[in-house]
């Protein structure tokens, strides 16, 4: 597993306030699984932002680019 | 966009009132009907119950109820304009805003119809508030019969479960009033025009989560570009007046913008969503519990379909 998928599976282990890691494939939708609902979402947005230092503008608010823990990793090298 | 404050700082808001079916339907009434399970609706949304029209109501005729009540709150007045607000529309055209007018007998004056769900009534407030100038007294009225779109063969049953009916109206007049309108700022983007949408026929399409996301920074954004434009602190607001779509959504604004939730003002748990008319029913059911204080500002807000996104400042007069 990448440095970037570890600290994303991080950020959503805090955000669902969970013990462990949440246990989803790396391109298992976190929605379908289950871990994520659309309402922890921008919560998920703002950890991104802070960890990576990064900003994500309005333009890519859409729910596909955050629907697996790939997916998001491949959103953050597209912004860094 | 962002309005000239001085074209809309003589503009005032005289009265409000509001219009809900009578018809109460449970979310145990959805939920058996709608195989939703009631529970996942109120922990969702924070939705109870909703109001459905009659089969003999419509957007005009709540429309119209709701124009009423709002006249008699605001006493007598020389009304020269109308605004309606409705997604809901019976008719593709024309759009109920003549017809509305020609019941309230003010057949002949112009009549504007808004199609714009959610956001209409920011806008419909924005509008008149310049308008006020050229004619006089605007009533300003949004109507949806939500009911209508959500039983479309097709509409998924977790969209369908949160929308309700009703109808609110807002007189804005340039003579007095109980609050003065300080200024609006208005937005629209078509980027994520697809991610709730409703064709001519075909059912009700929402991309929950993408709108979710865009509301929630979206809302505190133009809320907050609102009052830093009139240099108010968030602090000094008295309420927060918004589109009712979801209680965790009034939750997450709240949140990012830092205030206390107290001061989000929520009736979604009476009514579900009722489009472009949430914001007109929350400030005719808020003015009427906490009337207007001297100086201390309200915000009006509203997200929706466009997506278009807008906040209203006024202030007790």
């Amino acid at each position: 597993m990448t440095e970037t998928q570890t600290k994303i599976l991080t950020i959503i282990q805090t955000l669902i306030e969970a013990k462990q890691p949440p246990a989803v494939g790396l391109d298992e939708s976190l929605f379908d699984a289950g871990v994520l609902d659309s309402f922890l979402l921008p919560g998920l947005v703002v950890a991104l932002e802070k960890t990576f230092g990064i900003k994500i503008p309005d333009a890519d608010l859409s729910s596909q680019k955050f629907e697996s823990i790939n997916l998001i990793a491949d959103y953050i090298r597209s912004r860094s | 966009m962002t309005q000239p404050a001085a074209a809309s700082s003589a503009a005032f808001l005289a009265g409000a009132g509001c219009y809900l079916p009578s018809r109460i339907v449970t979310n145990a009434e959805v939920s058996s009907a709608l195989g939703v399970d009631a529970e996942w609706i109120q922990a969702t949304s924070g939705i109870e119950e909703r109001r459905y029209a009659a089969p003999d109501e419509t957007v005009i005729t709540m429309a119209v109820e709701a124009a009423r009540r709002c006249i008699a709150s605001a006493g007598a007045s020389e009304i020269g304009m109308v605004i309606v607000s409705s997604g809901t529309a019976d008719r593709r055209w024309p759009g109920p805003a003549a017809s509305v007018a020609l019941a309230l007998n003010l057949g002949g004056i112009p009549a504007i119809d808004l199609a714009m769900p959610s956001a209409g009534a920011i806008f419909g407030v924005a509008l008149a508030a310049q308008m006020s100038a050229v004619h006089g007294d605007v009533l300003v009225i949004a109507s949806e019969r939500m009911s209508s779109v959500v039983s479309r063969e097709g509409t998924h049953p977790n969209v369908a479960v949160l929308f309700g009916d009703g109808a609110a109206a807002c007189l804005i007049s340039r003579r007095t009033g109980v609050a003065r309108i300080l200024g609006s700022v208005l937005h629209s983007d078509a980027t994520f025009d697809q991610a709730l949408h409703l064709g001519l026929t075909e059912p009700m399409e929402m991309d929950g989560r993408t709108v979710i996301m865009q509301a929630s920074r979206k809302l505190p954004q133009v809320i907050t570009e609102l009052l830093e434009r009139h240099s108010v602190a968030k602090e000094q607001v008295g309420a927060f007046l918004m589109h009712q779509a979801n209680q965790n959504l009034l939750r997450q604004v709240a949140r990012t913008l830092g205030v206390a939730e107290a001061t989000v003002f929520s009736n979604i748990r009476a009514y579900g969503n009722t489009s472009s008319a949430s914001v007109l029913i929350a400030l005719a059911e808020w003015s009427s519990a906490h009337p207007f204080q001297r100086d201390v500002p309200v915000v009006l807000a509203a997200f929706g379909a466009g997506l278009h996104w807008g906040a209203v400042l006024v202030t007790g007069s």
